[in-house]
């Protein structure tokens, strides 16, 4: 039989044997970017600094994770600026207090209190049928909303993140009643029903259901890397609105350290190598996305965007620089009018 | 006097708090719900919940009837007639089973869509230009939904209803063909009836999988109740809100579910004969014969065939630029997980079951009940729901264990694989335990008063009696909770332990990037892993059927 003492070692070696309870350096991250897209990076800086990083890869729930786990998770990253403002709304981050990190990225790409910061942009575009329309007939976003605009737009659900930012940009902009009757004018211009990813707009003007669509230049340039898609995406053109203006709306990819992290000075590191030259590199060449350091260059296909466009030279364009916590602090806002107007039906 | 609750029997105290441990997440979405500071619900009837509603009932609907028509129809033709191709159609019926709602979807909508390869083929053998010039099906509808849903969730009712087909008594129908009634008497008037229970099990689990689902619907731009608990939640960060509406969702399917018990209450059925004569089956003929077979082909075809064929394409298409080096691992930790919550899930269904069939106490049938309610939950809501307690668990252990040791526990329960086991078994306990109850349903109170009479105890008997006889019931609750962990996706995103991965969030892990393709060897190994228990499952069934087939 077993005795209270043998039972007690029992558990207490257990305990022991928990990976937690490793000693070598380490750090444990929330990651809404997939594996195969975020690996690559861990790999080179587990290869530098010896910190080993333990992923789980999640796109919802991490506000809960993080509530109810407190410790077990040291960094979040993230793909959308929503997790980043909620989590931060919530209390669970802590200042990064890095200086590489603020010499690396710009303040608006920043909290303004220093919780989370980008580590690269994506811009929300205007997908064009180069057969249908020409650029002269863009503008902006608002534009796309007003009554007798022939374009028929697409858009995927109206929830989705990178729209709820969009709209969310258009209220930080215009107030909430005018962002509405913007969104009942983007319906009201609609080809269809919102649906698909951001490829399958692209498919859809291809498709001729619509001329133009609202999209991530991220999606178009993994859409022209592959033989099977390019046909859909030679057949569509990317505009970047509000150019006369504020500029055009930036969503971003971003880290925060967690309030209780156990390793937060390794989370810091793991976020400064992200936000550092190679990393830098890697985003904008492997991914095609907008690095957020200034002096890295496009990749070649980020350079082709916007080719037809006057005044885009080289895919540089004029980003809009409201700091994205303005546009967090819609979302709530933003949601009730997509309800109001019943955008996706 | 009525012998107290808790001086009834170890049974009745057991059965009660097993099901109030699974019951624990319905207590941790009460108490969410009540910690919620706005309320939505004025907001959310005024914009979009009438249509949430409207679809989720069409929704409901045309699963229901779908489910019901390919199933019901596909297991009485195989359980009672005799056409060629019927022995391999027996168990390929089951196998649209593997297919996640949420892969078919994507398979199709790739296949059917403008710039898919079936209407590119067509507009260059017809000279079309765009889609104006000719009419095609929009798979992402309302009824592409219905027609994908209905598809993967047939096997239910076909697996449920073949069983209980199989297991009724030959004597009753040859009575009643012997009275001249016809075949399709006999049919709507003995053996629906007396596979009724089964039935409704089949068609409610499908309607409870279809209330639960995400993926597919938002890929068909269907938004559905559960929609609305995703914006609620993920949009606009409002979990108690989630929670509200979850739980309002749990009392209309317990409202469906009495109004279903109260219509069957008078009726019990047993099989009355003791002698479990084999079933002759009706040989059918020519143009008979050929529509069975085609009718039990469409499902298998359209339900399997076709997308696992496009998969196959896809996978040898993408593999070399895929993480191959994940590939056993993920296999692996999906096998162990599915195992481990089959094991368990079987074993707790039938014990939960068994002590409400023992108890007379309501309070242990309503805590059973609750439980299988589990089925209808999304994922992410079953998730939160379990994290809840056991996070709290953990933190306590860990408190302890610093101030005692002055070391820290870590979280034992909640970061572990352990939480993902209990999630998978809230989630899909139903399945079990309405296999069980189904099962046990036929056999006789008579056959347990005997044992108990003969001096055996409610264990032995359960032993002696039940477990001998539902081998069937199990195997086939083993096999659906099997699958549909395999399947599961985003209770097990949001609950992962850290490095660890399975076929089916590698293949969301793609998808999501919106590289079908890519994804397309892990969803190819969900449906061919879910393949094993299905042929193994109709080995079995076979097995524990009557061997002497009779051609009549």
């Amino acid at each position: 039989m077993f005795n209270n003492k043998k039972i007690f070692t029992l558990i207490v070696g257990g305990l022991l044997w928990l990976p937690q309870f490793a000693l070598a350096a380490q750090v444990n991250i929330l990651s809404e970017r997939q594996e195969f897209l975020l690996r690559p990076f861990l790999d080179v800086f587990e290869e530098q600094t010896g910190i080993k990083v333990n992923v789980a890869y999640l796109k919802k729930g991490s506000l809960e994770r993080l509530k109810q786990q407190p410790g077990s998770v040291d960094a979040l990253l993230t793909v959308d600026i929503s997790n980043l403002t909620a989590i931060a709304d919530a209390g669970l981050f802590q200042p990064i207090n890095s200086t590489v990190i603020n010499q690396n990225v710009p303040a608006n790409y920043r909290d303004p209190n220093d919780l989370w910061t980008a580590l690269t942009a994506r811009a929300r575009v205007i997908y064009y049928s180069r057969a249908r329309v020409k650029t002269s007939e863009l503008s902006t976003y608002e534009a796309l909303g007003k009554s007798g605009s022939k374009q028929r737009v697409c858009t995927r659900s109206g929830y989705h993140k990178y729209n709820v930012a969009l709209i969310s940009s258009m209220i930080a902009e215009h107030g909430s009643a005018t962002a509405k009757s913007w969104l009942q004018g983007l319906k009201n211009n609609r080809g269809r029903k919102p649906s698909g990813n951001d490829r399958g707009q692209v498919k859809a003007i291809f498709q001729g259901q619509c001329d133009v669509a609202l999209g991530n230049t991220y999606y178009m340039g993994k859409m022209l890397e592959r033989e099977d898609q390019r046909p859909w995406a030679a057949a569509v053109g990317i505009y970047f609105p509000n150019q006369a203006d504020r500029g055009t709306h930036m969503n971003i990819s971003g880290g925060a350290v967690t309030k209780a992290a156990k390793n937060a000075a390794e989370a810091v590191k793991l976020l400064e190598f992200l936000s550092g030259n190679l990393a830098q590199y890697m985003y904008a060449q492997v991914n095609h996305e907008y690095p957020v350091k200034a002096g890295i260059g496009y990749s070649g296909i980020v350079q082709g965007f916007g080719g037809g466009q006057d005044g885009v030279k080289k895919g540089v364009f004029k980003q809009d620089q409201r700091n994205l916590a303005e546009i967090g602090r819609h979302r709530k806002q933003a949601i009730k009018i997509l309800d109001e107007v019943n955008f996706d039906n | 006097m009525k012998p107290s609750f808790l001086s009834f029997g170890s049974w009745n105290l057991f059965t009660f708090l097993l099901a109030l441990l699974f019951a624990l997440p319905f207590l941790s979405l009460l108490l969410t719900a009540a910690s919620g500071a706005e309320n939505i619900w004025g907001h959310l009837l005024q914009t979009v919940m009438p249509g949430y509603l409207k679809n989720t009932l069409w929704l409901m609907l045309g699963v229901g009837s779908g489910t019901l028509l390919l199933g019901v129809s596909a297991g009485w033709l195989i359980s009672m007639s005799e056409f060629p191709g019927r022995k391999i159609l027996e168990w390929a019926l089951l196998l649209p089973l593997a297919f996640p709602g949420y892969i078919i979807a994507m398979v199709y909508v790739e296949l059917l869509e403008y710039s898919g390869p079936l209407q590119t083929q067509l507009r260059q053998w017809f000279g079309w230009l765009n889609y104006q010039d000719y009419w095609f099906p929009q798979i992402t509808s309302l009824g592409g939904a219905v027609l994908m849903l209905s598809l993967v969730l047939y096997p239910y009712v076909y697996l449920l209803t073949r069983t209980a087909f199989l297991q009724q008594s030959a004597t009753l129908l040859e009575a009643s063909r012997m009275l001249g009634k016809s075949a399709g008497y006999s049919f709507l008037q003995i053996a629906l009836p007396l596979a009724r229970p089964a039935i409704v099990v089949g068609v409610s689990l499908a309607m409870m999988e279809t209330l639960a689902d995400f993926g597919t619907m938002q890929l068909f731009a269907v938004q559905t109740f559960t929609t609305g608990i995703y914006h609620t939640w993920f949009g606009s960060y409002n979990a108690p809100g989630a929670a509200q509406l979850s739980l309002s969702l749990l009392m209309f399917i317990s409202v469906f579910i009495m109004l279903e018990r109260y219509s069957r209450k008078k009726q019990r059925f047993h099989a009355q004969s003791s002698v479990q004569t084999a079933h002759p089956r009706y040989r059918l003929a020519g143009i008979k014969a050929f529509f069975a077979l085609i009718f039990c082909l469409f499902p298998v075809i359209f339900g399997f065939a076709l997308p696992a064929a496009l998969l196959i394409q896809w996978a040898i298409e993408s593999w070399r630029g895929v993480m191959l080096e994940r590939f056993f691992s993920d296999a692996g930790n999906s096998l162990l997980l599915a195992a481990i919550t089959a094991f368990l899930g079987v074993s707790l269904g039938l014990l939960m079951a068994f002590g409400s069939r023992l108890s007379k106490h309501r309070r242990v049938h309503w805590a059973v009940r609750l439980v299988s309610l589990g089925y209808a939950l999304p994922g992410p809501v079953v998730a939160l729901g379990v994290l809840l307690p056991f996070a709290w668990f953990d933190r306590t252990i860990n408190n302890w264990a610093e101030a005692t040791f002055g070391f820290s526990s870590g979280y034992l329960l909640s970061g572990t694989i352990f939480i993902l086991v209990f999630a998978y078994l809230v989630r899909f306990l139903a399945l079990a335990y309405g296999s069980a109850e189904s099962g046990l349903g036929r056999i006789t109170t008579a056959m347990e008063d005997a044992s108990r009479s003969l001096g055996k105890n409610s264990w032995q008997t359960l032993k002696r009696i039940h477990l001998p006889l539902l081998s069937s019931s199990m195997l086939t609750a083993g096999l659906l909770v099997f699958v549909d962990v395999m399947k599961e996706l985003p209770a097990t995103l949001m609950l992962q332990p850290f490095n660890f991965s399975t076929l089916a969030t590698r293949a969301y892990g793609y998808a999501t990037e919106e590289l079908l393709k890519e994804a397309s060897l892990w969803c190819l190994t969900i449906v061919l892993v879910g393949l094993f228990p299905v042929i193994l499952l109709n080995r079995q069934l076979r097995k524990s059927a009557p061997q002497n087939y009779q051609d009549i």
